[in-house]
Order: structure tokens, then C-alpha cells, then sequence
């Protein structure tokens, strides 16, 4: 929400100058639907750059970020205790995306600049900050682990180079969703950038949502979690009871 | 194939699954033990997360004791009554861990305990079990016959009640604390407790090995019952979908294991069933003293 309304307010601050050159741009899809076959899914971002006047000398960079929805995370750390590992520290990250995937035209730190990076919180590292704890002394550690178990997972990802430029208009590129990715909306926020500056950027959101079958079990789940826990006890006895009396009449016969 | 779990929210091979069913499944029948000591582990090792994995691995032995108890009531090798008694105790087991359960996730550590219960009371078990069907193996070979009966503490106490399916005369008070007991660890541990209970009802109850699978099986059924519905009522972490698949691979184990379990002898399904114990408790136990590669972990908050 507040990345929603800083980008709102440098979209009204910026000078004319500024918007020289625009994004427009597509998917090749704004849903996705996760059903029993979901084994991840690929969005493909593409765009052209508009603009009235000449090219600029300086080179064109993109910057594509995917992110999922925010949550609070709690990391804790082990250390060894009376000869075994014990889960001691804990350290909660707030508002940590649920998945979070930067595409790149160039190097990350060559395309947008350190001052741009701070500013819109757009690397892994800007975005996944630890509140000030006062047990642990070295929260960044904390937040640090995070960020390393979800690149293992997949969810978070810097792709550099991956941002194909055509002519300095065209672009494209494509984020792997895994199958382990949650529900929700996220965002695709696209810069462009010249000498790491940003000179103009685009929104749009993807709905990551469960549907059919998948969809039903969740919502009876969470809603109707009584008669769902004997409905699955149901089911368990059933067959049981199926599976002792199929193999009776197998083995008489 | 893939298939994607709704609750669990991750994708996962089908045939993985319905083998992991089947092996477990196969264990079960053969020992008499729901099999939950091995399914949790396991299925947090292909990556289904730990709250989804307990929960419907209880809903996972409900289908495979229903299954393996009716194979063993045509047989008639379950004590009903001896089944009931322990049931009370049980389920009055069961709730008191629920409760200690929460207040345990309330102070954090929960994970360690749970760790350290099946370590502890696996590595107890196993090698007591170990000691003594080695024992009883090498008492055969010398082919002395075996003293059965035993007069211990437990023919001491009142309320005394027949059991004829075990051949007992004994005091209710032992089987309802066994139950008791059991059933606190069982719903700590996220299990049925057949590996706790098998071995109790062997050496405090005195039962013969013959009537303890089907009796084990016959309890666990409700305490696993009961288990499900609590999880699935306080925390939404039963999975309908893992758990139809373990179902289906579980349920045909648990009938092949019966039927193995018939053709080897009392002695050898003993040393089987301790081994096995004795193997995951050093796994975890190795698992607390060394050095993790990865230091951190991640949870939800609350």
C-alpha cells in the first residue's frame, strides 16, 4: 500500500520532462488459476516504449518486478544447547512478499541506481526489512535467512540479463510462478530507466487464485471446518470398510 | 503426475504419494501400529508442510486401522473389551494432550518436544523391545517353552474384570492409565500411538501377542478419529486430497500386511517392529545433535 501511494505521488511530482517516454504493456495472462493439475505456471510481460520524441543517447534499461502478497514471517534461529539444537531467537519480518521476481535488461546495480533502488524499495534486499528487535542484536541475519530459504524455494528471484530489448522499444520477458506460490494478488510494476534513473513505470496485478474442485475444498475447509473434519473421517472409514471388504471377495475367490 | 493439494498448496507426484501410503499402510497391518511415527516424517520430507502432514496423517490411520481391525475382527484376534477399556482412558488422554499441546505452542518450542517425545520414548521402546525378542528368539532356538504368566504389581489392584479374548483377570486401572497415557502422547505427537501402545499392552498388560495388533487397531481408530476433528476444527490443516490418496495406498498395505503378518512368527514381527523403532529414533535423534545446514527456519506469526 505504501509503495502504491509513494509511486502515485513520484507519478505526480515527476516533471513533464520526465514522461517523455511510456510504457505500454501487456500479459499473456492477468489470472491464474490454480486447479489439481497446477504444477506452476509461466506469465509472459511484454510492452513497447511510446514516445513523440527522438531516442536518447543514453541506453534504455528495463526493470520487471512480480510481487506477491505481503505477510508477516517469523524467523527463528537454532543454536546449540546442552549438546542439541534448539530453536532460540526468533525475529519477525514484516511485511515479507509472499513471492517476489526481478527481471532485468543489464546488470541490477548498472540499470537502476542505488539512489533509485532505496527510493522505490525495489531489490529483494530493499524490500524484506526487520523492525528494530531488541533481543536479538543482529536482525539482519534474520532477514538475510529469509531471503536465502525462499531463493531455494523459488520464490524469490533475481533474473539479470532476462529482459529481451528490441530496438530500444520492444521488451519481453517471462517469471516462472512455482506450484508452491500462495493465493492472491499480485503486482507487476515495470521501470524504465536511463543511466539508472527511473524515467517511467507501469503497474498492472495478476489474481493467483484457487478455482473448482480446489476451490470448494478450501472453502469448506476454513468455513465449515466441523462438518469438513467428519466429512474427511467419513471418507477415511469408507474406505477402509471398501478396501477390508474388496479384498475379502478377492481372496475367496 | 502431478497433483495440486488444496490445503497443503503444494503440487506432489500421485504415485509418490500412493506408495508412501502403501509401504506405511503395509507396516500397519503387519505391527498393529497406525504407522503415523513414520508417515509424519516422511511426508515432511517430500516437502508437504508440518501442520498438514500431522493432521492428515491421523485422518490417513483412521482408513488403514478401520481397514486392518476388520481383518482382524473376522479373525477374532480383537479383545473388544479390553479395546473399550483402553478407549476410555484414550480419548481422556487425547483431550488433556490437545490441551497441553496448545499451551506448548503458547511458549513456543513445540517442534523440539515433539522431537524429543518420539526420541525418548522410540529409543526406550525399541531397545526394550530389541532386548527381549532377542531373548524370547534364542529361548526358542533352546526350545524351552516360554513362562507366559507372570504375577506382577498389575494383579495387585481392585476392580478386576475377565477379559477372555486375552485370557486376562486383571484390574481395569492399568489398561485405562495405559490408554491414558498413550493418549496424551498420541495427540502431542500427532500419531495413533499404536508403537507405544502395542509394546504396553505386551509387557504391563500382559496380553498375548496375538490379540494385541487387532486390539491396538480397534483404539486407535477413535483416537485417531478424534484427532482429525480437532485439527480439523481448531487449525484447518486436514487435507482431503493427500489424505484420499494415502487412503488408497494404505488401505491395500494394510490388508497385504495383515496377511504377512499371519505367516511370520509372534517373535520375528517383535524384532521387526524394534528395529524399525530403533531406526527412526536415531534418524531424529541424529537429526537434534548435528549442526543443521540451514540454521533458520521460517513460520507463519501466531
Amino acid at each position: 500500500m505504501m509503495r502504491l501511494l509513494l509511486s502515485l505521488l513520484l507519478f505526480l511530482a515527476a516533471p513533464a520532462w520526465a514522461q517523455e517516454e511510456r510504457i505500454v504493456a501487456g500479459m499473456s495472462q492477468n489470472r491464474v488459476a490454480i486447479d489439481a493439475t497446477f504444477v506452476g505456471s509461466e506469465i509472459l510481460l511484454f510492452g513497447a516504449v511510446k514516445r513523440e520524441t527522438p531516442i536518447p543517447d543514453s541506453p534504455l534499461g528495463v526493470v520487471i518486478v512480480i510481487e506477491g502478497p505481503e505477510e508477516t514471517v517469523t524467523v527463528r534461529r537454532k543454536e546449540r544447547q546442552f549438546g542439541i539444537w534448539v530453536n532460540t531467537d526468533a525475529v519477525a519480518v514484516r511485511d515479507a512478499p509472499a513471492f517476489y521476481a526481478i527481471a532485468t535488461s543489464g546488470r541490477f546495480d548498472y540499470v537502476l541506481s542505488e539512489e533509485e533502488n532505496r527510493d522505490r524499495l525495489v531489490s529483494i534486499e530493499e524490500t524484506v526489512q526487520v523492525i528494530e528487535n531488541a533481543e536479538v542484536d543482529d536482525a539482519e541475519a534474520f532477514a538475510d535467512a529469509l531471503i536465502r530459504i525462499r531463493e531455494k524455494e523459488g520464490l524469490y528471484s533475481l533474473a539479470e540479463d532476462s529482459v529481451f530489448l528490441d530496438q530500444s522499444t520492444l521488451f519481453s520477458t517471462s517469471v516462472q510462478l512455482p506450484s508452491n506460490v500462495v493465493e492472491g494478488l499480485y503486482t507487476a510494476h515495470i521501470y524504465l530507466t536511463r543511466e539508472g534513473k527511473v524515467v517511467s513505470n507501469h503497474v498492472s496485478y495478476v489474481s493467483v487464485r484457487k478455482v473448482g474442485l480446489e476451490r470448494w475444498v478450501f472453502n469448506l475447509a476454513h468455513e465449515r471446518p466441523l462438518i469438513y473434519g467428519l466429512l474427511s473421517l467419513a471418507i477415511a472409514g469408507f474406505f477402509g470398510w471398501a478396501a477390508s471388504t474388496l479384498f475379502r471377495f478377492v481372496f475367496r475367490n | 503426475m502431478q497433483v495440486y493439494l488444496p490445503i497443503a498448496e503444494v503440487s506432489v507426484n500421485v504415485f509418490l504419494l500412493f506408495g508412501l501410503g502403501g509401504l506405511v499402510g503395509i507396516l500397519s497391518g503387519m505391527f498393529g501400529v497406525g504407522g503415523g511415527f513414520l508417515m509424519t516424517p516422511l511426508l515432511f520430507f517430500i516437502g508437504i508442510p508440518p501442520a498438514v502432514a500431522v493432521a492428515t496423517g491421523t485422518n490417513q490411520i483412521v482408513a488403514s486401522s478401520v481397514s486392518g481391525v476388520l481383518a482382524h475382527l473376522k479373525r477374532k484376534t480383537v479383545d473388544l473389551r479390553m479395546g473399550w477399556v483402553l478407549l476410555v482412558g484414550g480419548l481422556i488422554g487425547a483431550l488433556l494432550g490437545v490441551q497441553l499441546f496448545t499451551y506448548l505452542r503458547s511458549i513456543g518450542q513445540v517442534d523440539l518436544l515433539v522431537t524429543l517425545c518420539y526420541v525418548v520414548f522410540l529409543g526406550i521402546i525399541g531397545f526394550l523391545m530389541l532386548v527381549e525378542s532377542t531373548r524370547a528368539i534364542l529361548r526358542n532356538r533352546r526350545a524351552t517353552a516360554p513362562k507366559r504368566r507372570r504375577h506382577n504389581w498389575v494383579h495387585a489392584l481392585p476392580f478386576k474384570m475377565k477379559f477372555r479374548t486375552s485370557g486376562l483377570y486383571i484390574s481395569v486401572i492399568p489398561p485405562i492409565l495405559v490408554g491414558l497415557s498413550v493418549g496424551v502422547l498420541a495427540a502431542i505427537m500427532g500419531v495413533g500411538g499404536g508403537f507405544i501402545m502395542v509394546p504396553a499392552m505386551i509387557y504391563i498388560l500382559g496380553m498375548p501377542t496375538k490379540v494385541v495388533v487387532g486390539t491396538s487397531l480397534f483404539q486407535i481408530i477413535f483416537v485417531a478419529a478424534f484427532t482429525t476433528v480437532m485439527h480439523a476444527y481448531e487449525n484447518q490443516t486436514v487435507d482431503i486430497g493427500l489424505a484420499i490418496l494415502l487412503i488408497l495406498g494404505g488401505v491395500i498395505g494394510a490388508q497385504l500386511g495383515a496377511r504377512i503378518g499371519l505367516r511370520i512368527k509372534a517373535e520375528q514381527t517383535r524384532i521387526l517392529l524394534a528395529l524399525l523403532v530403533v531406526g527412526v529414533c536415531l534418524n531424529l535423534a541424529v537429526g537434534l545433535l548435528i549442526e543443521p545446514s540451514e540454521l533458520y527456519s521460517l513460520g507463519q506469526e501466531g
